[in-house]
């Protein structure tokens, strides 16, 4: 047995016990950190499957943004867990089978592939020169699926609207969270004011390479979300008002400039989201610079959530 | 060399293992909440050994973001578990 | 040179994993959180700035050396501020239901 087979034999059984363990747990808090554990470990096997940009996503979303969304509905459910229903032996022996055959379904999907196994990774890779990009999976993202993500843009959008819904009339165009006292000679504030500007230059490093090398506008976007959650969490800055001007139109630059090149493409180029043969790298990278603030703003508001303070007049 | 490294890594994941059964069973909030300080040291440690033996530079990112992304779990651990008062160890009121 | 380098990284790999291996077994054997708490930050950061330090020699150019060193000070950073945090509620215990 080579060293990389018992390597990644050890980190599949860890995977596996820390899964086991987060379903297993009694308290939601302890549930949220074996999840979060979970996700940084997947991270890892992200990376023994050559998979970087997945495994970036998976440290920033999955272990990161996920587990700041369950903390504060866990916070929030404290009071009320003991008195909650636990569902009934039936259904719970209903959720194990449906579990086991959809498990039992990948694993023979993915042991026992066809041969040989159906992929357009070669073309993919070959045609990435007329993009001007050098990361296959940006080339997939921005141009080859450009629809996919337009679309995937316009969800996040209609997600944070979904999360504001949920806020009374009354409290519509208000501040979302309780207002954190600030403790200003703190350790948090301390973590937030020199944690932030690093998390910053490391977003925008991971968005200016994700043009060659593993990285990309999400990836980047998350952790800039991440660093404002960070300050807005030390109280250094508090929530803005959903109705401010500024915050919408950061939410909604991103898919406005997609949308627009998109359609600039019925002029410059064949049809929509085609791009011009010379333009085609410079043109990427403005709908990402646009992407990563779109996603920034909207990832930090719906862990937000909806407002909670009534607007001033 | 890459096979050294590479057990390297895998000695720092049984590290992380063992330090995870004892953390996640320990009985108080504050025990678990060390979880996703472990993982930002160890779990580091074991991708730069990977980047290292693989000779794949782009995973040394995945060890920054995952180093980022264990103190924010960090800090929103701690801000869950004792409301929204976390920032003044100093601090006597209510304590 | 090659050889003289390989040992060096290996040298300095391996005191990091002990370094690794001391931090669990505090964690293992301390008796209170605060302990625990004190071998695993103090430990395995340790561990890792000797691990960054063995695996210089073998990062791509000096750029890549200094996101191997930034990357040890920002694990610095969040242990010594975290770890703040963590006793303090280690210490006053989880808030009332």
């Amino acid at each position: 047995m080579t060293v990389a087979l018992a390597f990644d034999a050890g980190l599949a059984v860890l995977v596996l016990a820390a899964a086991g363990w987060t379903i297993a747990a009694r308290e939601t808090f302890a549930a949220v950190v074996g999840f979060v554990a979970y996700g940084l470990l997947v991270a890892i096997v992200w990376v023994r499957l050559a998979a970087v940009d997945v495994a970036l996503t998976e440290a920033a979303v999955g272990a990161g943004v996920t587990g700041v969304l369950l903390i504060g509905a866990a916070a929030q459910l404290r009071g009320t867990e003991a008195a909650a229903e636990r569902p009934g032996a039936a259904l719970r022996v209903a959720a194990v089978v449906l579990c086991a055959a959809i498990s039992a379904g990948l694993a023979a999907v993915v042991a026992m592939p066809s041969d040989p196994a159906p992929t357009l990774a070669p073309e993919a890779v070959a045609n990435l020169p007329a993009t001007g990009l050098g990361n296959a999976v940006t080339g997939v993202l921005m141009a080859y699926r450009a629809i996919d993500t337009l679309l995937e843009s316009v969800v996040l959008v209609l997600a944070l609207l979904g999360v504001w819904s949920l806020a009374p009339d009354r409290l519509w165009g208000g501040r979302p969270g309780p207002g954190i006292q600030p403790h200003p000679d703190g350790v948090l504030a301390f973590l937030a004011r020199l944690l932030a500007p690093v998390g910053i230059v490391v977003g925008i490093h991971l968005f200016w390479v994700g043009a060659d090398d593993p990285g990309g506008k999400f990836q980047a976007g998350t952790i800039l979300a991440a660093m404002w959650m960070l300050v807005m969490m030390a109280g250094l800055a508090d929530a803005p008002p959903i109705s401010r001007r500024w915050l919408r139109l950061a939410v909604i630059a991103g898919p406005a400039t997609f949308l627009a090149i998109g359609i600039a493409g019925f002029w410059m180029a064949d049809g929509f989201l085609a791009y011009p043969a010379a333009l085609a790298k410079p043109l990427i990278l403005v709908i990402e610079a646009a992407m990563t603030l779109s996603v920034a703003a909207t990832l930090a508001l719906l862990v937000a959530g909806p407002p909670d303070r009534r607007p001033l007049p | 060399m890459a096979d050294v490294l590479v057990a390297a890594a895998g000695f720092m994941l049984a590290m992380v293992a063992v330090g995870l059964v004892r953390i996640l069973r320990g009985p108080t909030d504050a025990d678990r909440i060390m979880a996703a300080q472990l993982l930002g040291t160890g779990g580091v440690a074991a991708l730069l050994l990977l980047a290292a033996a693989t000779k794949m530079p782009a995973v040394v990112d995945v060890a920054l973001v995952l180093a980022l992304f264990a103190a924010f779990a960090s800090v929103a651990f701690a801000q869950g578990a004792s409301g929204s008062d976390a920032g003044d160890p100093e601090a006597t009121d209510g304590a | 040179m090659i050889l003289a380098l390989d040992i060096f990284t290996v040298l300095f790999v391996s005191a990091g994993a002990f370094f690794f291996l001391a931090g669990t077994v505090g964690l293992l054997r301390f008796p209170d959180p605060l302990t625990r708490l004190h071998a695993l930050t103090k430990a395995d950061n340790l561990g890792l700035g000797l691990v960054v330090l063995g695996l210089l020699p073998r990062a791509e150019g000096p750029l890549g050396a200094l996101k191997l060193v930034a990357i040890w000070l920002l694990a610095q950073l969040a242990g010594a501020t975290v770890t703040q945090l963590i006793a303090r509620i280690a210490r006053q215990g989880p808030p009332p239901a």
